[in-house]
């Protein structure tokens, strides 16, 4: 299945990645050629198989709720690009 | 080897450095500053180290030879060892080898690691890898590809290649990967070392940076299988902390190496041998099935249909996960975060993107441009759902040769180390070096690598060449015995790169 430009585009927004002009070039035709290996699905019947979601069948797996420490702030904030007092510093979210 | 000097020491496997260890004919402070000497005298040609951690691997043996005197050992106090880079170690920068979190620093340790460090273990460093695990030649590495040392033009394997070749240099004992479609087991092969996958949710994921959530396991790469039963005894186990992993008792792995498979039912698989199989690939493991026939194996054909799908499911799945998981690099907790204070200063999306774009190498966009368009509107059922149904089939193949056989034999790739640059355009092409190996992962099986011959090349070594064993869920003492067996009769597993 070919990925044209426009597509490409539309994927990386959803991903949230800025593409060069190369970049969407380049992922336009490897994303097309690597779908094209993806054709060979339509050839199995998978009607009425079951989708596996985790292959050893672990369903809900519950933990007492047992309160302990968690890492502190410095800890917590030791690799933050921006930080400001205890505060992870972002860009603003909402329009002034 | 009794006579080891004090500066060979790096030769010892990590089973035997711990019987020498323990009988105090060997301190740690020596083993360790052999080892870091290897790797200055290696590392330059091999590039198999992110992050070598000399003084910390000098205090943590000086701390070990202390607990060794106090007769507070365990079988791994006092043995170095490299951890991929993809695992947290605590205090110790943990790359992924990516420019994303190129300037992180861990405040925990992954559990499999802090179980080894618990033990008394040395940390030499932080292996090279295929950016956060994805790739099979270790060449996505942002910083630097990783060289084979039986042949430096060529790869080591990936994802773990940093691990493969600094076990197979001698610039580590003993070392951690992670196996998502292959990246143990592979590297393991194409540098003539031994490696284990356990099966999913044996070792814990906790602190091992998610790539596909659902095929990421946490396994050994040693010399020989004796030494992958040591390493497997201390990782495995039900850790709280991964609800995904199993809580089965963990058996005694090194007393499963009984040295006997007689009677074993041993399973061939037809699907592995196709078309394209580089042919020395194909003579040195069929010589290694028969080999495993004279020791005693009953070798029977079987057939795993879905195989042929394995490939396109897996490429489906991983991506998918990865482009979730790989969201949550967003340039604000942690990592490369795009910085642009001045007048044009950007909105919050846009540094969003700008992250992304410059902190991702490559393969790492193309994967999460892949499962995004997997998961995306309109292509979900045609794409995901279809694969999570290829991977039920997958299953019931594996599931029904195992009523009919205790383990399968294949080759772990259908070639072995390429130049570098050779596969580096063509993703397809890459991505087929794995088509043996992922679909264990799929259905979540242990799964070992071990040498079993060379095929002829352009220098005199020749190439290592691997086998795969395959065993059902919880079968990695089969395996590991399986493998010492063989390994007991046959000396690939002690053939040495000269570097």
């Amino acid at each position: 299945m070919p990925i044209d430009r426009a597509q490409v585009e539309h994927i990386a927004a959803l991903a949230r990645i800025a593409l060069t002009d190369d970049e969407t070039e380049a992922f336009a035709r490897q994303l097309s050629d690597i779908l094209d290996q993806f054709e060979v699905l339509q050839a199995l019947d998978t009607t009425g198989v079951e989708p596996t979601a985790h292959v050893a069948g672990l369903d809900t797996v519950l933990r007492d709720d047992e309160p302990a420490d968690s890492l502190d702030a410095e800890d917590t904030l030791l690799n933050a690009p921006r930080r400001r007092a205890d505060f992870f510093q972002v860009r603003a979210v909402l329009e002034e | 080897m009794s006579e080891t000097p004090t500066d060979q020491l790096w030769q010892l496997s990590a089973s035997e450095a711990s019987r020498r260890l323990a009988d105090r004919q060997i301190s740690s402070v020596d083993l360790t500053e052999s080892c870091l000497d290897r790797i200055a005298e290696v590392d330059d040609r091999i590039s198999a180290y992110i992050t070598v951690t000399a003084d910390l691997a000098r205090q943590q043996a000086a701390d070990a030879d202390r607990r060794i005197a106090a007769g507070e050992a365990t079988p791994l106090t006092g043995l170095p060892m490299q951890i991929k880079d993809l695992l947290c170690t605590n205090g110790v920068a943990t790359t992924c080898a990516s420019r994303m979190l190129a300037e992180y620093v861990p405040v925990y340790d992954a559990t499999a690691v802090s179980r080894l460090r618990e033990q008394g273990a040395v940390l030499l460093g932080k292996g090279n890898m295929d950016e956060f695990g994805m790739g099979s030649s270790t060449e996505n590495s942002a910083f630097f590809p990783t060289r084979n040392p039986w042949d430096t033009a060529r790869v080591p394997g990936g994802s773990s290649g940093g691990s493969a070749a600094a076990v197979a240099a001698g610039a580590a004992p003993f070392a951690l990967g992670t196996d998502t479609g292959g990246s143990i087991r592979q590297p393991a092969s194409f540098c003539g070392v031994t490696g284990l996958k356990p099966t999913y949710g044996r070792v814990s994921r906790y602190g091992l940076v998610a790539y596909a959530s659902s095929l990421d396991q946490v396994g050994p790469i040693a010399r020989d299988a004796a030494d992958c039963a040591l390493i497997l005894q201390a990782i495995a186990g039900h850790d709280p902390r991964d609800a995904t992993s199993l809580p089965d008792p963990v058996p005694d792995y090194p007393a499963a190496l009984t040295g006997d498979i007689k009677g074993l039912r041993l399973g061939v698989p037809s699907e592995y041998f196709a078309e394209g199989m580089d042919s020395g690939v194909r003579a040195a493991v069929t010589a290694a099935i028969e080999q495993l026939a004279d020791l005693g194996a009953e070798i029977r054909e079987v057939s795993l249909p879905t195989t042929e799908y394995a490939l396109a499911g897996y490429y489906i799945i991983a991506p998918s996960e990865c482009s979730a998981n790989l969201a949550r690099y967003d340039g604000v907790k942690y990592g490369y975060s795009y910085q642009d204070d001045g007048p044009g200063d950007v909105d919050m999306w846009e540094a969003m993107e700008r992250t992304r774009q410059h902190g991702f190498g490559p393969e790492v966009k193309r994967r999460i441009m892949l499962g995004a368009f997997a998961l995306s509107s309109g292509y979900y059922d045609a794409y995901y759902h279809k694969a999570q149904q290829v991977r039920t089939l997958i299953r019931q193949d594996f599931a029904r040769v195992f009523e009919e056989v205790d383990a399968l034999a294949a080759p772990v790739s259908p070639v072995t180390a390429f130049p570098i640059g050779d596969r580096t355009d063509d993703p397809v092409r890459m991505y087929l070096v794995d088509v043996y190996t992922l679909p264990v992962n799929m259905a979540g099986l242990p799964a070992m690598s071990i040498p079993c011959g060379f095929v002829r090349s352009n220098t005199d070594q020749g190439l290592p060449v691997g086998l795969q064993l395959i065993g059902p869920h919880l079968s990695e003492g089969r395996l590991l015995n399986i493998a010492h067996t063989y390994q007991q009769a046959t000396a690939w597993h002690q053939q040495r790169p000269e570097i």
